[in-house]
């Protein structure tokens, strides 16, 4: 296109950071330096066009090896992608992560939110200097949790948990943290060996990093049976088993595959959500960190099963244990020939990559996936199309959380049948709950539906010693708050929407006596209002209305600002674009009507 | 004005729907709100352009539709056959008098069409959310993801200093409703200049440049296709701007009349809008096959030479 | 006009505009049409978003240039030399449309070996642009489906303006791309009824309609309703004109809605000329160079908002112009002073208004004479032609060409050899850069009328080298430079435009009055059609050094 950039150049550190990802250009008109070439010929147009989807990872690339995003890198990235610095600099003003201003190298994110503050974490307001606040970093297990990120070439970023408020100064200060502990901690039921776990069962005791350890521990022997049983029958066993997603929405997940497997369009596309950010919520972490080659495992055979040639697992930019391990799965799968082309002799090729997110939590939102991942701003795209017709690059895409994932390989191993005949009539199968908070032994833990709040409560150990039952937080910022009369309630689908809540994700948050619900209802408001992409009217106000209304609230209670809550509840729920907006006042709606928070 | 037919015969089949409880036939890969207009049902529109695709972000026109959770936009949802659509219910109206107050309460709704009428009809109080912030000049440095938490005094909006920093138009964010349509104009929908872009998240969101730069440092090449299609008035002529700072603007005095381009070979539409025998703004129909709406800086802003009359 | 007048039998463009947006392939000749065409652009934009992939062929790395899939860059002058080596790689390569070319064209033979010369690396060698480009180029256009060839005036503005003209229709012919929905060959007009002129008659050799003076048929007709003799024979171009002036054959001269006096090549010439001529009236709305030379000035009135009529665009398309203002102090409508001087000179022309004047047109040109004033409002326009009340005929030109029978076809399109013919005018030593001219986006001409607006764009007029030569030449950017041809010298600041390659040099007209471009042009005359080179001369750049005393003044 006919780029107009302004007199910014990028620095030589910066060229090579783009160039890291986009090699040196190879003509004058991409930033490179003139040839005879370039007198007489250039090209532009659609090859450049479909670059596009290297902005995210170009930008990451700045972000990482220089601490933030300047003119000048914007206009080299620019030239580089033909694409306009505006364009640009509005999808790195999109992300959290990024910064369009000058910074420091070391960044301190500090987790404010929910899971952190009920156990001591710092509030916004009580920061030391040199560190910023975070939302949910999913390390609730250990909570109040710190990220931090050292840009360089390469980049550091280690997650500090617990951290108390003398390691956050350090931090600040320039120490670094200690590597995190093994992952098992975050899995208290691996001590104990009288539960047989399926989601779980490698984490603590395969490596890993290794893909021989995994190989010794079952690994692959679904993939071998997939290719096998052929895609249709793939499907048919995912349809009877009654697997449904476990990112929070509980579609059928053997109908969406069947959805995209006969979409006539291609190429088709698979992508892995995990995006994991409703706070309150680590399981997918966990399982990234804890057995990285599982996942890999379920999207090539996902992929098989619907006609994906290429996939993506979208991984959310505050992981960096995550990324890590499952690159290097990726990474070692290529080299055994379990991604690439003819896998397995199979006739089946397949490309898996990770798109790393930079922070936000709308990007979870399965469209604002495709958004984020093409190299645009993450916003949310109407539906319909839905995304088996339309999804990623206009295509027919398959979108399936990491947890839903990973059930398939054991629905492949053991057969649909078998994998129904567990849980109930209206939630098969198993679920990955996340326990955080006032219990004994957070983590996460593997149960077949059906379980109890309470019984899921005393298998985390009861509650810690000191602490009464206040509330729980299911579902995340998203869900609803239950109180210490609902521990009976089944923790299935049908029995947590017939009390007005929902399972979500899986986070069962467990807030005791010493944790203030006001602050709490605070903290929920001003999460969904930055993390509102603004698209709608309704959320991008309506976020902003109710933070203002709950600080008034807290100051003293009204009734009319209850109603004006309420109403507002009403235009977010029914008139917002996508699930953000949708329910921003479901947790608060909760605490309101079931714990009286504001009762005057 | 129809478009001519040039080649082949499009036949679209028709769909059958309900709205209101009236069965209805248009043809297939029509909105609900084309559905509507064609019945004479009135759906307030904001954000809604006729030449830009619907971004549906407003939500003022939701309707109800049978078998959806939600409300639906009847601006960009394509009508199905057997819909049933229902544009005048408890929760629509609850919808749109919200999405007026959420609006009117954050944004200056002054000079947009229609709101004062809509406001009354949905009962619609922006004030009862609170005392107005005061006006800001930071919005464009906003931190992408925190805000200062609100203490719930006086309720923030997006009033800030208009933008003055070129000859031809002025840039008033304290109306812009994020609509999308001038950056959709400015960028792949028309133009492909891409001057300008949505930039930050969530109520910092806002149309800017890169880094915010003066218009003049910009890819702007001011064509003013930004200008036609802003439903606000946070676009606007500086022939306009300074005639309403002066008290001057006469909308009900000025006549509009269609003619052509007086420079290239292309032919582009022209609407002049005339007050007192002057030029005072040009604007192009959005429904001719020639430009849909667009001119460049020349048709745009290139009138004054049949008016640099004083000597 | 004349290029396509010669081979369809008719001067306009073939396609519509929306045509574009549904081809697979555009190629823009000589067109900078991002800046000069902006909104003909949108439609390539929309194609392009389509799917369509655009190339761009032209010396400039121009804004559309930069949008295309791939520009080449060739030497000012070489487009035949380009055109015959595509025609001949795409005969080569088995892509020509053998079909088409039997059934629908004729003196391929002749035309096939006229271009065999044409390697790949001779045309290399002639036009400057790598081999592997001319083969891309050549083999898009031989597997297009459809594909719209558009130019300006950087195919028109030389000496050879006409055969650039039929060399690229010959690529058209060669693969069946015209004729057809979204198959095409555009001329993109550069001002806005240049289009209506010719179709107004206002050619040397046309009646209104493109009718024919030496056709007696058509000729009868316009006597019959007019009441006059009609010479029967051509008239003069203005190029011819302007040699009648300089042999005395012509002395005097009634000038509308034009300024000769800058707008030609070789500017100081032509004011000479205007300046001899005994007698000279201008009807203008300003008072233009031209006007100053004038005996009579007739003010008249802006024919876009101060009159009613109509204009014919590049899509053939006739539209409405109406009045919104009246014009100031003693002007009047421009047919108004025309059916004034007719009543002095003894006529009385009767006309209630000017839709009256066009319905009389309306009568005497078929392929006007569907297009009502009422019509031309409801359907925002109609293409020509237009010969019945309640039809609209298709939007592409020549569809007769792929008729099944062989009587329904008309006249064959004849391929034309053209020979390639470098600018009249070296790049010598003494005058060794390529100066080459074209149009900003937000200026227009002589600048008369976007002279009007402040322009945040706008620069004052500049010469503009590549950044190789203002190293060698040890020139900075907005330094004041000199600019010398053969014919004189002007004064301007230097750019730096990397679209520019050593050796080539770019300016504008708009600026007449500060800089007169049109000093340093060469009157070197397309015969066929009467245009100017105006996009080749040879010209030096000299550093004004301080010792200098005084800073030249334009034209001297």
């Amino acid at each position: 296109m006919d780029l107009k950039v302004n007199s910014s150049v990028a620095t030589r550190d910066e060229r090579d950071a783009v160039d890291s990802v986009l090699g040196k250009p190879t003509q004058y008109t991409q930033g490179g330096t003139r040839t005879e070439q370039d007198l007489r010929i250039s090209r532009a147009g659609e090859a450049l066009r479909n670059l596009r989807h290297m902005l995210l990872p170009t930008l990451h690339a700045v972000n990482d090896h220089i601490g933030w995003i300047s003119r000048g890198s914007i206009n080299y990235i620019a030239q580089q992608l033909d694409v306009a610095p505006a364009e640009i600099y509005g999808v790195a003003s999109f992300y959290a992560l990024f910064s369009t201003t000058e910074r420091p190298k070391r960044q301190v994110h500090v987790c404010i939110d929910l899971a952190c503050r009920a156990m001591g974490g710092l509030r916004e307001d009580e920061l030391p200097e040199g560190t910023h606040p975070s939302p949910c970093l999913g390390t609730c297990e250990r909570a109040p949790a710190v990220l931090v990120i050292e840009a360089g070439n390469p980049a550091r970023h280690e997650v500090l948990a617990p951290a108390t408020p003398v390691q956050i100064n350090a931090l600040a200060k320039g120490a670094w943290p200690e590597a995190e502990p093994s992952i098992v901690s975050a899995t208290p039921q691996a001590d104990d060996d009288s539960t047989k776990l399926v989601l779980l069962g490698r984490i603590g005791k395969v490596d890993p990093l290794s893909i021989t350890d995994y190989q010794q521990h079952g690994g692959f022997v679904a993939l071998r049976k997939a290719i096998q049983l052929g895609a249709t029958s793939v499907i048919d066993e995912v349809n009877a088993s009654g697997l449904v997603g476990r990112g929070g929405a509980a579609f059928p997940t053997g109908r969406k595959w069947g959805a995209v497997a006969g979409q006539p369009a291609f190429p088709h596309y698979s992508i892995c959500n995990a995006d994991e950010s409703e706070p309150g919520t680590f399981k997918d972490r966990v399982i990234m960190e804890g057995d990285p080659f599982a996942l890999v495992e379920a999207m090539i055979i996902a992929s098989f099963a619907t006609g994906c040639e290429q996939g993506f697992i979208y991984l959310r930019g505050e992981y960096p244990r995550a990324i890590r391990n499952v690159q290097n799965a990726i990474n070692e799968s290529k080299k055994q020939g379990f991604l690439g082309d003819n896998i397995l002799g199979s006739g089946f090729n397949f490309a898996l990559s990770i798109v790393r997110g930079a922070g936000a939590y709308i990007c979870g939102e399965e469209t604002a996936i495709f958004n984020s991942i093409e190299g645009y701003r993450g916003e949310p795209r109407n539906k319909p199309p839905f995304p088996v017709e339309v999804g990623v690059f206009g295509k027919p895409t398959l979108v399936n959380n990491v947890e839903t994932l990973v059930n398939v390989l054991s629905i492949v191993n053991d057969g649909g049948a078998t994998y129904a005949a567990l849980g109930t009539e209206g939630s098969k199968g198993r679920k990955l709950f996340c326990l955080s908070g006032a219990v004994t032994k957070p983590g996460i833990y593997e149960v077949e539906f059906g379980i109890t709040l309470r019984q899921l409560i005393d298998l985390a150990g009861g509650l810690r010693s000191g602490s009464t039952l206040q509330a729980i937080l299911l579902g995340g910022a998203a869900g609803g708050f239950v109180g210490p009369d609902d521990l009976d309630l089944p923790l299935t689908m049908e029995a947590t929407h017939a009390a007005g809540s929902s399972l979500g994700s899986g986070v069962v948050m467990v807030l005791d006596q010493s944790v203030d619900m006001v602050d709490q209802l605070r903290r929920i408001a001003a999460f969904f209002r930055d993390e509102s992409c603004g698209q709608c009217v309704p959320c991008r106000v309506g976020t902003v209305r109710q933070e203002e209304i709950i600080s008034r609230l807290a100051q003293g209670v009204q009734s009319q600002d209850i109603e004006m809550l309420r109403e507002l509840g009403t235009v977010m729920r029914d008139a917002s674009i996508c699930g953000l907006g949708q329910t921003a006042n479901s947790a608060i709606d909760s605490a309101i009507n079931k714990l009286k928070v504001f009762a005057q | 004005m129809s478009t001519q037919v040039t080649t082949g015969l499009h036949i679209r089949r028709s769909v059958q729907l309900t709205i209101d409880g009236q069965s209805v036939t248009v043809a297939e890969g029509e909105t609900i709100l084309s559905a509507c207009r064609t019945m004479g049902t009135e759906i307030p529109t904001l954000c809604f352009g006729d030449t830009i695709t619907p971004k549906n972000a407003c939500r003022v026109c939701m309707v109800e539709v049978e078998g959806s959770r939600v409300l639906v936009p009847s601006c960009s949802r394509k009508v199905e056959p057997g819909m049933v659509v229902r544009t005048d219910t408890e929760r629509t109206d609850h919808s749109r008098k919200l999405v007026l107050e959420l609006l009117g309460s954050s944004v200056d709704l002054s000079l947009t069409k229609n709101v004062a009428r809509w406001n009354s009809e949905y009962e619609a109080e922006p004030i009862r959310f609170g005392k107005p912030a005061a006006p800001t000049n930071d919005r464009d440095e906003a931190t992408t993801g925190h805000h200062h938490v609100a203490d719930g005094s006086s309720v923030v909006n997006v009033l800030q200093p208009v933008k003055i920093d070129n000859e031809l138009y002025v840039r008033d964010y304290s109306k812009c409703i994020m609509c999308y349509q001038c950056v959709d104009a400015c960028g792949e929908q028309w133009q492909n200049t891409f001057a300008i872009g949505v930039a930050g998240r969530g109520f910092d969101i806002r149309i800017s440049t890169e880094f915010n730069v003066d218009l003049t440092d910009s890819a702007c090449v001011y064509c003013g296709n930004c200008i036609q299609v802003c439903p606000t008035g946070a676009l606007m002529f500086t022939s306009e701007y300074n005639m309403r700072e002066a008290g001057t603007w006469k909308e009900e005095e000025q006549t509009q009349t269609d003619t052509i381009c007086p420079y290239c070979g292309v032919g582009c539409s022209l609407t002049l809008h005339v007050q007192d025998n002057e030029i005072v703004k040009v604007t192009s129909p959005s429904d001719h096959s020639v430009t849909h709406g667009n001119l460049c800086i020349k048709g745009r802003f290139g009138f004054q030479h049949v008016q640099n009359r004083a000597e | 006009m004349v290029g396509l007048a010669t081979v369809f039998g008719a001067g306009g463009g073939t396609s519509s505009y929306q045509e574009v947006e549904t081809t697979d392939l555009i190629v823009m000749w000589g067109s900078n049409a991002r800046n000069a065409h902006p909104i003909y652009f949108h439609h390539v934009l929309k194609g392009i978003h389509n799917g369509a992939k655009l190339y761009s062929v032209d010396p400039r790395r121009s804004e559309t240039a930069q949008w295309a899939d791939l520009w080449l860059g060739l030497n000012v002058g070489s487009d035949v030399a380009l055109s015959n080596t595509i025609a001949r790689e795409i005969i080569h390569a088995g892509l020509a449309n053998r079909s088409f070319i039997e059934n629908s064209t004729s003196g391929f033979a002749e035309y096939a070996a006229s271009v065999e010369e044409w390697t790949l690396e001779h045309g290399s060698k002639t036009t400057g642009v790598p081999a592997e480009a001319i083969r891309e180029l050549a083999h898009a256009l031989g597997n297009a489906k459809t594909a719209q060839i558009c130019w300006t005036l950087g195919i028109t503005e030389h000496h050879n303006g006409v055969d650039n003209v039929l060399s690229l229709i010959n690529l058209a012919l060669l693969c069946g791309h015209v004729g057809r929905p979204s198959a095409g060959l555009n001329p993109l007009r550069g001002q806005n009824n240049v289009q209506g002129g010719g179709d107004m008659g206002a050619l040397p050799n046309k009646l209104p309609g493109f009718q024919d003076v030496e056709d007696d048929v058509a000729r009868t007709k316009f006597e019959k309703m007019w009441n006059v003799t009609i010479p029967p024979k051509t008239g003069w171009n203005l190029t011819q004109m302007f040699e009648a002036m300089e042999h005395g054959k012509m002395r005097s001269a009634f000038v509308i809605g034009e300024n000769p006096a800058q707008s030609e090549a070789d500017g100081a010439h032509a004011t000479a000329l205007l300046k001899n001529l005994e007698h000279l009236v201008v009807q203008d709305i300003f008072l233009t160079k031209t006007a100053e030379l004038a005996d009579v000035v007739l003010p008249g009135s802006a024919s876009w908002c101060e009159a009613e009529g109509t204009v014919t665009n590049s899509e053939r398309r006739v539209q409405r112009v109406r009045k919104a203002i009246n014009p100031p102090g003693n002007a009047h409508d421009d047919i108004q002073i025309l059916v004034d001087l007719a009543s002095v000179m003894g006529h009385t022309w009767k006309y209630e208004s000017n839709e009256h004047v066009w319905n009389e047109l309306r009568s005497l040109s078929p392929m006007h004479f569907g297009m009502t004033y009422e019509r031309l409002e409801d359907l925002g326009g109609i293409q020509w032609p237009c010969f019945s009340l309640d039809k609209i005929e298709p939007s592409y030109l020549h569809g007769r060409l792929w008729a099944e029978k062989l009587e329904d076809r008309g006249r064959l399109a004849p391929f034309s050899v053209v020979i390639d013919s470098p600018p009249v005018e070296k790049t010598t030593p003494e005058f060794p850069l390529r100066l080459t001219t074209g149009r900003r986006l937000d200026s227009y001409n002589t600048g008369v009328q976007s002279g009007g607006f402040e322009s945040p764009l706008r620069m004052a007029e500049t010469v503009d080298l590549s950044p190789e030569d203002a190293v060698s030449m040890g020139i900075v950017d907005g330094e004041i430079v000199r600019i010398t041809s053969p014919r004189g010298t002007v004064v301007a600041p230097a750019r730096i435009d990397d679209g520019l390659r050593p050796g080539l040099v770019f300016m504008t007209p708009h600026f007449p009055n500060e800089v007169d471009t049109n000093l340093l042009t060469i009157e070197a005359i397309d015969p066929k059609s009467g245009t100017a080179e105006f996009k080749a001369a040879a010209v030096r750049i000299d550093k004004i050094l301080k010792s200098d005393a005084r800073v030249p003044v334009a034209g001297e």
